[in-house]
């Protein structure tokens, strides 16, 4: 067993409001071993990017990290002061975003921002961070990236874009690359050429990454392992093949039967009723109970933890009584 | 089989030029965009017929010509054997509409947030005179919001109040106010998660059991397509590029467009089985490649396809635009 690239352990993200304080992410717990592609997946609100957030420090104020603990190698990196932070940024944790447009600065060529990227976290001169960079711009499938690198983002397309975000988040050959949805914004053609770049460069860098999306499809392609989240908790979390083909928690399996498949008919597709809860409306007990069509007794008066459930963990009362959901 | 929806040869060209002071000044030309450039097709009562493609390529354009939002710069639509252009006359526009309803993709953006439910659906109601007085209009909204899986209650609620897959079946709602024939869904599930996507999918294709709804329906996920459809049309840069019977297109693809569209897409059954992407990305509108749109990033484009453009033939059953196809080179 290798020791674990990133910890993330009971980690609470909360909300001050007017209203009272709404907890984001309640007990999040995984770990990330070194080159590891761990995929987190669940509906919207479900606190999927804030967990990256809090993750590469970038949570939105008022937002906070109010317990648990998130270690990168050993280190504790959720308390650093915002200057040790900043430098741990970018150069030991990368950062891919939703929209490739906003993650570019408009006013700068892309050569400048990787240029600058690079120089900021490695000792090496301008001519050859130059050079790095166009080499970066050519693994990720530029062409003419000697001259493209004097160009500015609107000079490119949404999925070359993207590109420059995977070679600027890989520019200072981070350990760990933290990827918030990053082909949500563009065409499936263009998805599919994204995610393969992603997992080979990924692969070729020795870097391992936290996908996050909505998507499950991406998920099963790219990941090793998935943590499914739900209502700001770890609902199921295991190897990938286990939680898409035997899913243990009722979530799960609905999740996975709402989505239609490419190679069965059904007349209907599997519903789960009602919708996530809002942050100030969290039922008791379980925070699925309302949806779940086995819920029980006990699923409504107290909240279950992630147990052991064959190849994966979940946390269902159902695991606990060997019921398989 | 009679078909409700004829489209023949329906074009829409948007005119895309810099201002008049700008084209002077600067010397540049009038520029135009061929968003929609000779599509045919026709949907059978009762049946579904799925446009696919990727962003910019005219499906949602095909939408909005078809319920009237946009005027043809070419072609007709004929609604039950009825033209929809030459049905000047206002009234007989007036009943044509009634029988044809829209769900929007953004459930968000599509309904008037300073309006109660009561109101947003029973505005058609009032707009075709079909219920008379605040009981009857209000029966009616109720029947309508229960059809689609909300409560009565909910009537005297703002759109605001709801979730994104309750916001859509208020437009489902509201689209089906007037007892329409047939529905055109652009995009209806796309802003929304995927359990409430099966939520909406669902009620939807009860609805088309129930009533004879006939859909037109608009995605970029060819796994909804395949789901709901029982035809579907491919478009590439304004164009169809093929169409057929869901079964035949899934299985037996014939298009190089299809095929890379349907390798493209992630599926979760084939977990760690890696896919091979397309080289290439969808060209610009304003100015499209010669021949064939889709043969830069075509394995099997030769001279012919850079220069002589394909039409939609008929071929063993299956309609596509393809030199390669109808040479027998694929």
């Amino acid at each position: 067993m290798v020791a674990p690239l990133l910890e993330v352990r009971h980690l609470r993200v909360e909300f001050p409001t007017r209203r009272g304080t709404l907890l984001a992410l309640d007990d999040i717990s995984f770990d990330i071993a070194p080159g590891e592609v761990l995929g987190v997946v669940g509906e919207s609100g479900a606190g999927k990017s804030l967990t990256g957030a809090a993750i590469i420090g970038l949570l939105e104020p008022p937002g906070r990290i109010a317990g648990g603990e998130i270690r990168l190698e050993g280190q504790r990196i959720d308390n650093l002061p915002y200057e040790q932070m900043r430098a741990i940024r970018g150069r030991r944790i990368g950062a891919i975003f939703q929209d490739p447009l906003t993650s570019l600065n408009p006013l700068y060529t892309i050569g400048r921002q990787l240029i600058e990227t690079i120089q900021t976290h490695l000792p090496v001169g301008a001519e050859e961070a130059r050079q790095r960079a166009i080499r970066l711009l050519q693994e990720t499938g530029i062409p003419a990236a000697e001259q493209r690198i004097d160009q500015y983002p609107h000079q490119f397309s949404g999925g070359m874009r993207q590109r420059v975000v995977i070679a600027l988040a890989l520019a200072a050959e981070p350990k760990l690359l933290v990827a918030d949805e990053p082909t949500t914004a563009l065409d499936v053609s263009i998805q599919a050429q994204i995610i393969s770049l992603l997992k080979r460069l990924c692969k070729d860098h020795g870097a391992a990454v936290m996908l996050v999306t909505h998507d499950m499809g991406v998920i099963a392609e790219t990941c090793d392992r998935v943590a499914v989240l739900y209502a700001g908790r770890v609902a199921e979390i295991g190897p990938v093949a286990d939680v898409i083909h035997r899913p243990q928690h009722p979530y799960t399996v609905g999740l996975m039967g709402s989505i239609p498949a490419m190679d069965e008919d059904r007349e209907r597709l599997l519903q789960i009723d009602g919708s996530m809860p809002r942050l100030n409306a969290i039922p008791k007990g379980c925070a699925f109970n309302p949806r779940c069509p086995k819920v029980f007794a006990r699923c409504r008066e107290e909240r279950p933890d992630l147990l052991d459930a064959g190849a994966t963990r979940a946390a269902c009362w159902l695991v606990k009584q060997g019921v398989a959901a | 089989m009679t078909a409700l929806v004829e489209v023949l040869d329906l074009a829409k060209t948007f005119d895309v030029s810099a201002p008049w002071l700008n084209r002077v000044v600067e010397r540049k030309p009038r520029q135009f965009v061929h968003a929609v450039d000779g599509v045919s097709f026709s949907i059978e009562k009762g049946k579904t017929l799925a446009l696919v493609g990727e962003s910019g390529c005219g499906k949602s354009t095909v939408a909005r010509l078809l319920v009237g939002l946009y005027q043809p710069t070419r072609g007709t639509v004929r609604f039950d054997g009825q033209a929809t252009d030459a049905a000047r006359d206002p009234a007989e526009l007036r009943t044509l509409r009634r029988r044809m309803q829209m769900i929007f993709q953004d459930p968000y953006a599509s309904l008037n947030p300073r309006w109660k439910v009561l109101d947003i659906v029973g505005e058609p109601l009032r707009e075709h005179g079909l219920a008379h007085g605040g009981d009857e209009m209000r029966s009616r909204v109720t029947a309508l919001l229960q059809q689609v899986g909300l409560a009565a209650a909910d009537t005297e609620k703002f759109p605001h109040q709801f979730s994104g897959g309750q916001r859509q079946r208020i437009s489902i709602a509201r689209a089906l106010a007037t007892n329409p024939e047939f529905l055109v869904c652009d995009e209806p599930t796309s802003a929304l998660d995927v359990s409430v996507q099966a939520q909406v999918l669902n009620i939807m294709k009860d609805l088309q059991r129930q009533q004879g709804l006939t859909y037109l329906f608009i995605s970029h996920n060819l796994a909804v397509v395949r789901h709901v459809a029982d035809e579907v049309g491919v478009m590439y840069l304004g164009r169809l590029v093929e169409r057929a019977h869901k079964s035949e297109l899934f299985s037996n693809p014939r298009h190089p467009y299809t095929r890379m569209l349907l390798d493209a897409i992630p599926d979760i059954h084939m977990s760690g089985r890696s896919r091979t992407p397309v080289q290439g990305e969808v060209p610009n509108p304003l100015n499209p490649p010669s021949g064939c749109a889709f043969h830069p990033r075509c394995p099997h484009a030769n001279a012919r396809c850079s220069a002589e453009r394909p039409a939609l033939n008929a071929f063993k059953g299956i309609h596509v635009a393809c030199h390669a196809v109808e040479e027998g080179r694929i």
